[in-house]
């Protein structure tokens, strides 16, 4: 948009991104990259029970350069990686990545030379949906998770700065031993968020490689996920 | 199912391993530095730790067989390969005699042709010297008796032990005229891994001969395009030999745990 | 073609080289690209001869790729075609974006545990790979004679069910890529309440490692019966609906009448088998000819069709639904009203737990765990080396084939005597039946090879594995 560069930090940049976070959020188009049996039960959220229109997701783009979402439904083999970077090159910003069933999110069940250990060393991921094929009901629940991150996105001046203490607090978050523990909590869901420092005011994970020892789940400093 | 492997070396190689194709650990250091003289101690020991030698990168190599059943000193001694005498059994015998006269005829012998026949677990298996294959197949395909018309593929094995005959290609052939099923079973020594392709006698053989030269090396002589199928065209290796590792990485459980049943989110 | 006053009357020229200028008009005939023929007089034939008689140089076809992604291609499959306007004049399939190294990674686990694996190789018939699996297992055991009766059963209903959601997401899938997008809603919501009878009985809606060797897991659970009873009577409208739809529309006959033609010739050599071989002509199913699981035993029908074309394969798909609906009523009524064990009475053999509902979903019956814990020793000592070893299996090889949705699914198991197989080797259907579809599309459009490939069904898990 170019508008949210020249406002100054304040109300104004704000209320943009919370304009920008709900128009964004409304219509997201997921690309189609259905790779193996998740991608069968991404047809079956879009199909009329689990209904994805809701979300105006229907329209499923199969060419990148119009897709905002692309949903790595699927194992990712060897031969499959470039193919993937080169789809995720080619859409346009903003976009994010939901890496979808544990095959995606680190390689599942397969700990062995065809399949890539997890998207996330290809492209950088934004919400990590466990399960084998995960139900179309969590794959809505990650799907409004992200639209929470989409809709709490920072622009312009705010994102810079967010930027720089995601980065501060990067190096400064020392690696897990045994004793401290990640608890999904009462009522919290199976969906992960990469990178969360503050839940709700994310910055799309990964885009930037905070050069983060540990991507995966983390103890929260919060002491809890939303 | 899987069982945590030995841990990696150290936090720091894992988590260099795990950036080490970003790369950008090093580029963002730059933009970490604030306008304070003074740096911040934990922020330093952050850099140092990623100023680390990388121990290892790449996804590939367990340290150990990748034999993850925890039962890594198992010695299993395998059955010695029995030819089975005479009769053999139900529509078995038919089809030895009437491909015995039907190379008799014209090509090699039934005895020079196949080296031993075996009957176990309701299959007949014939195992064929490979430079008589394709006479063979192509017998066992035109003789109206016969009548093996579909050939469902080629399964290689690796018996690396058997010295002499590491490479096994398993062909299955099926007769619908007659309903019935045959194997044929070829070998090849590692050290000159050859068999003669099949594809001019049952063409369904194509991509699966390009599928066993892929992951045992085995190579088809006569194949129109024998070209890696399933892994990357500049792999190096063939998968599904026993010297090839099965490769992954080591799982580590980093703290976390599974809450109790009554806490954990439902779906109903 | 442009006549110009060059010499060079006949033949082809160069391109681009400006030979001669003789007035500022001459610079039009320098063309960047493509061939110029300069007709000056002389013979029409010669000229058209020689144009023709050039070799077809490479902007007179076009070498497109429909990549592995592609909404249109059934998962990961890469079509290269050639062609020449519209026409496709050579299509090369290449394939591999899925290797998951599943046969490799199953020498790594126990016989039971490779059930897990494999049933992920063809992702939509998740029950055929165990089924598969198991059978050959069995057979090399040599326990095929004492699987329970009631396992059979269920295993037949479960492959039945998976039979029927297989062809709803064919058909549904045959429709979106044709661009009928009302037939892919009707396939999920069809497919929907198979799946939900998967969830009642096995547990899951995909990748069930329900069949495992010995016989299935769990018998059905309460409520069962009368759901299925459901099923089967709302389902034979809801595929009349969806007959409806398709089978006398014109614009999908248009689409799919005499294209994509394959006869049993060309099955036999290319090794195609299922719904294929059968539009063909040829009657050809496992579950007629080599049965197994008791399929001699039920009665049914082998769906046919004469046209060989995509029509055909749609019409046979949607028969052999009817008949899986009858061969589920049959099956519904062999386990209504009886009890039966569903695991083989071999103690070293068969899984040992009894699985229950509890807090947190299915696990160990408080009742098996109480046997094993505090009554019998020998119990604890069989289930312990059963889950943590696996049970051995006699040394050999056997090729064990069922009828899958998409053809015939054979398993070549090795084992070496241990307690992990030495090799598994899946035969699967959609791999070959890939080989055909060159065959099958070229010389036509590219709007053809779309149907092509969806007639031939292939579902790249298990062409990849």
């Amino acid at each position: 948009m170019g508008i949210e560069e020249k406002l100054p930090a304040g109300i104004l940049l704000t209320t943009v991104e919370q304009i920008a976070g709900y128009a964004r959020k409304s219509s997201v188009w997921p690309a189609t990259f259905g790779l193996a049996c998740c991608a069968i039960e991404l047809f079956s959220a879009g199909g009329p029970r689990h209904d994805l229109a809701r979300f105006g997701m229907e329209r499923a783009s199969a060419t990148p350069r119009q897709a905002d979402l692309m949903i790595v439904a699927g194992r990712v083999s060897q031969k499959m990686a470039p193919v993937l970077r080169q789809i995720y090159d080619q859409m346009s910003e903003p976009k994010w990545v939901i890496s979808m069933g544990v095959c995606a999110s680190s390689g599942g069940m397969f700990n062995n030379y065809a399949i890539v250990q997890g998207v996330d060393h290809i492209v950088p991921v934004d919400i990590y949906l466990p399960g084998c094929p995960p139900r179309p009901e969590m794959l809505i629940d990650s799907i409004v998770k992200l639209h929470d991150k989409i809709q709490n996105m920072k622009l312009g001046v705010n994102r810079e700065r967010q930027v720089t203490e995601l980065e501060e607090a990067g190096l400064r978050r020392l690696p897990l031993t045994a004793g401290s523990a990640v608890h999904s909590g009462a009522g919290q869901s199976a969906t992960v968020q990469a990178g969360a420092v503050q839940p709700g005011a994310l910055e799309p994970a990964g885009r930037l490689q905070l050069g983060l020892i540990d991507q995966s789940v983390h103890a929260d400093d919060t002491g809890g996920m939303r | 199912m899987t069982q945590p492997n030995e841990p990696a070396q150290g936090g720091a190689a894992q988590g260099g391993a795990a950036q080490g194709g970003a790369g950008k650990g090093a580029g963002d250091d730059s933009t970490g530095q604030g306008s304070t003289a003074v740096p911040d101690p934990a922020a330093l020991a952050g850099r140092e730790r990623l100023a680390e030698q990388v121990a290892r990168s790449g996804m590939f190599g367990t340290m150990t067989t990748g034999d993850t059943s925890g039962y890594g000193g198992l010695q299993v001694r395998r059955a010695p390969r029995l030819a089975s005498p005479r009769p053999y059994g139900s529509y078995f015998d038919e089809i030895a005699d009437r491909l015995a006269d039907s190379l008799a005829t014209g090509g090699p012998s039934f005895g020079a042709a196949v080296e031993q026949v075996v009957v176990a677990n309701g299959d007949l298996t014939f195992y064929v010297q490979r430079e008589h294959l394709i006479s063979v197949a192509a017998k066992l395909r035109d003789d109206p008796t016969l009548a093996f018309e579909m050939c469902l593929g080629v399964s290689g094995v690796h018996y690396p032990t058997d010295t002499g005959q590491e490479l096994h290609a398993v062909y299955h052939l099926l007769s619908i005229t007659h309903n019935r099923r045959l194997r044929l079973e070829v070998t090849a020594p590692d050290a000159d891994p050859h068999v003669p392709s099949l594809v001019g006698v049952y063409p369904t053989c194509n991509f699966h001969e390009r599928e066993t030269w892929d992951f045992f090396g085995l190579v088809f002589d006569g194949h129109p395009a024998l070209t890696r199928i399933e892994m990357p065209d500049d792999w190096r290796g063939h998968p599904q030999r026993k010297d090839y590792p099965l490769g992954g990485i080591p799982v580590e459980y980093r703290g976390a745990t599974i809450p109790p049943p009554d806490e954990r989110r439902s779906y109903e | 073609m442009t006549a110009s006053a060059d010499n060079q009357a006949h033949g082809a020229t160069a391109t681009g080289s400006a030979d001669t200028r003789d007035s500022d008009y001459d610079g039009y005939d320098d063309y960047d690209e493509g061939r110029v023929y300069n007709v000056a007089g002389g013979d029409w034939d010669e000229i058209v001869s020689g144009a023709v008689g050039d070799d077809r140089s490479s902007d007179e076809h076009m070498v497109i790729n429909m990549g592995p992604q592609h909404p249109s291609t059934h998962g990961v499959l890469r079509l290269i075609l050639t062609l020449d306007g519209e026409t496709v004049t050579e299509l090369r399939p290449v394939i591999g974006y899925l290797h998951t190294g599943i046969e490799k990674n199953m020498e790594f686990r126990t016989w039971t545990q490779g059930v897990t694996f494999c049933t992920r190789m063809d992702y939509l018939s998740p029950l055929f790979n165990e089924s598969a699996y198991c059978l050959a297992v069995e057979r090399l055991l040599g326990i095929e004679a004492e699987i329970p009766e009631r396992a059979s059963v269920m295993r037949v209903l479960l492959m039945e069910l998976n039979r029927i959601s297989s062809h709803l997401t064919a058909i549904g899938t045959f429709g979106l890529e044709l661009g009928a997008t009302t037939v892919f809603i009707y396939g999920m919501r069809e497919r929907e309440k198979t799946l939900d009878i998967f969830e009642l009985i096995t547990g899951l809606r995909m990748n069930h490692a329900f069949i495992r060797p010995g016989g299935v897991v769990q018998d059905l659970p309460a409520g069962a019966i009368e759901r299925l009873r459901e099923y089967l009577r709302v389902m034979p409208g809801l595929l009349g609906e969806i007959r409806a739809l398709l089978d006398h529309a014109p614009v999908y006959l248009a689409r799919t009448r005499n294209i994509a033609y394959l006869d049993v010739t060309g099955c036999m050599s290319l090794g195609v088998t299922g719904p294929i071989l059968r539009a063909a002509g040829l009657p050809w199913d496992l579950r007629k000819s080599q049965p197994y699981c008791g399929y001699e035993t039920y009665d049914f029908d082998v769906a046919t069709q004469q046209s060989a074309d995509v029509y055909g394969r749609y019409r046979v798909r949607m028969d052999e639904m009817d008949q899986s609906l009858r061969i589920i009523a049959q099956c519904v009524d062999r386990l209504a009203g009886t009890s039966g064990p569903v695991m083989i009475g071999d103690a070293k053999i068969g899984w040992p737990a009894k699985l229950a509902l509890g807090p947190d979903g299915m696990g160990n019956s408080p009742d098996h765990i109480a046997h094993i814990m505090s009554q019998s020793m020998e119990a604890l000592i069989h289930h312990f080396k059963l889950v943590t070893e696996g049970f051995r299996v006699p040394a050999g090889q056997v090729y064990a084939a069922v009828e899958s949705p998409r053809g015939e699914l054979g398993c070549h198991a090795v084992s070496d005597g241990g307690t992990r197989p030495y090799r598994v080797h899946f035969r699967d259907p959609s791999f070959t039946n890939l080989q055909a579809v060159s065959v099958m599309s070229e010389g036509g459009m590219i709007a053809d090879v779309i149907a092509a490939v969806a007639s031939i069904d292939p579902v790249m898990g298990g062409v990849d594995r």
